[in-house]
């Protein structure tokens, strides 16, 4: 039995849709495509006009503030999560099952409904507003207010499935711990700061990196709540890729983009397995 | 374990919770009430399905199960045999490139098809496969993920279960079948889960290789529909939302420990 | 569900031909659309096919909702590339230069015997389409932009609730009035709303040539985006929220902009005229609609969709879509089409059909986007639409959230106009 025939099926598919792919992303992006189809080299060129591409840059950035705004709190809301839903709590069952619903659920669908609570005047965050008199807000509409918003549900979204990765870690954790530093006298607050979260800190790590990579795929919502505007304020890298290479057809411009993009994520990759290393041991 | 969680803590983890089903609530609220109480609540609107009917009736939501239903098989048969033959080949076998072999297929792991669009929408132009169901599975069939996962699983299967179906003659394949794929039970539904509503989920990558009502899965389906500018109003939009996602939820709900525990398997990794 | 590809279902097709069991050869179409306004239009346009079916048992049309116009042009371009074009669609008037350059479509004239047809049309609706003597497309969906004005709202304002507001600085000051707040200060309904997503390049150009300014050249390659009437033409929008405060700060979205018309949150709006059924039905107050005031003169760019014919379609299928295209646009489905949606009917033909006739007598603003056609010019169209719409929309979003003034947005979005356009010069 030869291994290698195990694995040809496998290894043709990833061929096909992951390493070729790569390759001919970075080739392309060195080519611009004339409108009669021929492809001309232009070395750096593509790469020169993304520098000057304010919409790029505006991409960019957005990205660093979503991964910025939506991370370090979802991990927190998780950590809690799972910490009471680890708890011998009066319904854990279903405390457990609230947080983590919205993870099951597809990002269209919860952008239809999240929508609807950010339409301004008649939606339900402005109904609320109304109760106390406040003037309706363009949530969506409004630069400063439009990535918070999407901040928000993103939270809302991934926190419960972050929650997992915690409860896993907890229940692995010897329980004596926690009784000792009871019987010793400790406050919970200082149980918890001083030996169960440096205790999690493996798990932190691993789901921050994991988030990260998640927030550079997640676009889904863009394209029902706001089409990344007004004025590219909720644009991201990804989003921009889409419209670029499908709206405005210009692959080659759309291959530099990616390759950017591809230069993250190997970062990213980099640092995981780093990391991974010298947690799992592979063979 | 312990009965000191203060009352105010209790509280707010029960504060969190709610606040964190309102928006399914929502959505199950407007989905169930007639268009004029969509955007106003009171407790004495009367219950109505004819939200569903009237979304039903407007965008073939029939055919988008079926897309959605057998993409997901697709998918997931596809998955399971290439990562099973491929998982089997890098536990057991011993050969030379092997760690080279399995670090390009972990890369995958980082950098998904998801951000590949632009090079695999070519690729399946080429194989002339647009528009189709097997266009949207193709890509994903070969996973780093649940090849990841079965290596781990087949490396802990005892090399004395092993050596005792050689004994009765079985072949390499045999033994998988009858030794290692037995075991392997509890990674296969902890993947299979995970794989299923990832793709019951998707949306960009369908949005882009699917032109037709044919080929279209529930996700593209809800968001062509609910797009704002047919002005369909919130009660169907809501009704149609709750229709894509409610098998999952169902299932969800039936199998909420499996879940659970298939997400937390497959999160450890 | 579409599982093999078209080769596999061809190959099949072949297969069972050469069995001998060949039925009538039947053409298949498919088709391609956007929808952009309210009401059931998918099932108005599933039930015109479908008679057409009927009436032409050879020719089969599959019509595919694709989303709005930008996801239409999108996804039909896509599909091109992917090797699987639709064989026609109703795509934006102004993609004519991205569809030539692509080298995706054909001219009508060498598939029509009788070019007599192109004089049935209004010529204001021809005139994006007909570019070098020939002529790409023909008039399907297509609007102005015209003003809805909620009566009620006039006359509890004091005003006259049979007069709209005929000039800008009228609609300024009707708008101050048409303001209400409540106890607290709030604005409770708005006296204008210009939608800034989507088509913002649309409302503009309205502004500008209301204000005096073309917004481009005719072979589609240069852009006026930083004249000094298209800069005073967004100043005076911006100026409607943050100066005289009648509008919502922010950008206002030309989707829900209907929803907040019929939910009484703006007196005024500024919609294509595809709406007026849509907004006829959802109407729980009396509505006016009304030409779009003017500056120096009157005026509204035309808008809306063409029919295209795609150049890789075989011979039949470009015949069997000059057919359809012509069983749709026929005096009695363009009057059709116009009262079920409110779009204008495109020929003049059609406004002297009864049922139209009958319905305009009952429903006087069923005319106005026609009689607005004597002020109105030719839509924003030049090569890369796509892109340049999107700097000019983003322009418009920069200066009416207040991030940017209106000069400085425009002169950004000219500068990366001209950097792309630089290439068709």
């Amino acid at each position: 039995m030869n291994a290698w025939l195990l694995l040809l099926p496998a290894a043709v598919l990833l061929v096909a849709f992951t390493h070729y792919p790569i390759l001919a992303t970075i080739r392309h992006s060195l080519f611009i495509s004339r409108r009669n189809g021929t492809e001309v080299f232009v070395g750096l060129d593509n790469y020169r006009s993304m520098a000057a591409d304010p919409i790029f840059w505006k991409a960019l950035i957005n990205n660093f503030w979503f991964a910025l705004g939506t991370i370090p709190t979802s991990i927190a809301l998780a950590l809690l999560m799972a910490v009471w839903v680890n708890r011998n709590m009066r319904g854990r069952g279903f405390l457990r099952l609230a947080y983590f619903t919205p993870t099951v659920l597809p990002m269209i669908a919860v952008a239809n409904i999240w929508l609807f609570f950010y339409t301004p005047d008649y939606g339900l965050l402005d109904q609320l507003r109304g109760l106390f008199d406040l003037a309706g807000w363009n949530w969506l509409g409004s630069p400063s207010t439009v990535m918070p918003c999407l901040i928000v549900m993103v939270i809302w979204k991934e926190a419960g499935f972050f929650m997992i990765f915690y409860l896993a870690a907890l229940q692995q954790l010897s329980p004596d711990l926690e009784e000792a530093a009871a019987v010793e006298g400790a406050s919970r607050w200082y149980t918890f700061r001083r030996i169960t979260f440096p205790l999690l800190m493996p798990t932190t790590l691993f789901v921050a990196i994991n988030a990260v990579i998640n927030s550079f795929k997640l676009v889904d919502h863009l394209v029902i709540m706001t089409k990344g505007g007004p004025n590219n304020a909720s644009t991201l890298l990804l989003y921009y890729i889409y419209e670029v290479a499908f709206t405005f057809q210009d692959s080659a411009y759309a291959a530099t983009l990616t390759v950017v993009l591809l230069v993250l994520l190997s970062t990213l990759a980099l640092l995981k397995f780093g990391y991974l290393d010298r947690r799992i041991h592979y063979q | 374990m312990n009965g000191r969680t203060h009352p105010l803590e209790v509280s707010a983890a029960w504060f969190l919770a709610l606040l964190w089903i309102a928006p399914l609530a929502y959505a199950f609220w407007s989905a169930l009430h007639p268009p004029e109480y969509a955007t106003s609540f009171s407790l004495t609107a009367p219950l109505t399905l004819q939200n569903f009917v009237r979304a039903w009736n407007q965008a073939p939501f029939g055919r988008y199960y079926i897309n959605t239903v057998v993409l997901v098989v697709l998918i997931l048969i596809g998955q399971l045999i290439l990562s099973t033959l491929a998982a089997y080949a890098f536990a057991r076998f011993k050969f030379k490139g092997s760690g080279i072999a399995f670090a390009l297929v972990l890369l995958q792991l980082m950098i998904m098809p998801d951000v590949l669009i632009v090079e695999n929408y070519r690729m399946i132009g080429k194989l002339g496969l647009l528009d189709t169901i097997p266009a949207i599975a193709i890509p994903y069939l070969a996973s780093a993920f649940a090849i990841f996962l079965l290596r781990q699983t087949f490396k802990s299967v005892p090399q004395e279960l092993v050596d005792a179906a050689r004994v009765e003659g079985a072949g390499p394949l045999q033994i998988l079948w009858k030794v290692y794929v037995p075991l392997a039970r509890p990674t296969y539904i902890a993947f299979g889960l995970v794989s299923v509503s990832y793709h019951w989920n998707n949306f960009l990558w369908p949005l882009i290789v699917t032109n037709s009502v044919e080929s279209r899965p529930l996700t593209v389906g809800l968001a062509v529909f609910g797009a704002p500018e047919t002005g369909v109003d919130w009660s169907i939009i809501t009704a149609a939302t709750v229709m894509t996602m409610a098998p999952l939820l169902i299932a969800f709900l039936l199998f909420q420990r499996l879940f659970v525990q298939s997400f937390m398997r497959a999160g450890i990794r | 569900m579409k599982f093999f590809g078209r080769t596999m279902v061809a190959a099949a097709a072949l297969a069972v031909l050469s069995l001998g069991a060949g039925p009538a050869a039947a053409v298949d179409l498919t088709m391609y659309y956007p929808v952009a306004v309210g009401g059931p239009v998918t099932k108005i346009v599933d039930d015109m096919v479908a008679r057409f079916e009927k009436e032409n048992p050879d020719i089969k049309v599959t019509a595919v909702y694709a989303g709005n116009y930008t996801d239409t042009m999108t996804k039909a371009m896509t599909a091109m590339k992917g090797g699987q074009p639709p064989q026609l669609s109703v795509l934006l008037s102004t993609d004519v230069f991205t569809l030539m350059d692509e080298n995706a479509i054909v001219p009508m004239d060498d598939l029509v015997t009788d070019k007599s047809w192109f004089k049935e049309f209004y010529p204001a609706f021809m005139a994006n389409g007909q570019i070098g003597g020939k002529t790409w497309s023909i008039p399907f969906q297509r609007s102005t932009i015209v003003m809805y004005w909620n009566k009620d709202a006039f006359k509890e304002a004091g005003l006259d609730p049979e007069k709209a507001p005929a000039t800008w600085d009228e609609m300024a000051a009707m708008a101050k009035k048409l303001v209400k707040k409540d106890a607290s200060g709030n604005t409770v309904r708005w006296g204008v709303e210009i939608p800034t997503t989507g088509y913002a390049y649309w409302m503009l150009q309205a502004l500008a040539i209301e204000n005096g300014q073309k917004m481009m050249n005719e072979p589609g390659t240069e852009v006026y985006l930083t004249a000094p009437k298209t800069v005073a033409a967004l100043d005076y929008w911006v100026g409607l929220s943050r100066k005289d405060d009648v509008m919502p700060k922010g950008s206002i979205d030309w989707a829900t902009l209907r929803t907040d018309f019929l939910e009484g949150k703006t007196a005024i709006m500024w919609h294509t005229t595809g709406n007026l059924t849509a907004v006829k039905n959802g109407a729980k107050f009396n509505f006016g609609v009304a030409m779009l005031p003017a500056k120096e003169r009157r005026g509204s760019p035309t808008g809306g969709g063409n029919f295209y014919i795609f150049k890789s379609a075989t011979p039949e299928q470009q015949k069997a879509a000059v057919k359809f295209i012509h069983w749709m646009t026929t005096p009695e489905r363009a009057a059709e089409w116009s009262i079920k949606t409110g779009y204008a009917a495109v020929s003049p033909a059609a406004y002297k059909t009864k049922a139209m006739d009958d319905y305009a007598k009952g429903f006087p603003a069923a005319t106005v986007a026609r009689d607005q056609l004597e002020y109105a010019v030719p839509e924003l169209s030049v090569h890369e639409n796509g892109r340049i719409y999107k700097f000019v929309g983003d322009a418009v979003q920069a200066a009416v959230t207040g991030s940017q003034s209106p000069k400085d947005a425009l002169a950004s979005a000219q500068q990366q106009s001209d950097r792309v356009l630089r290439a068709y010069k």
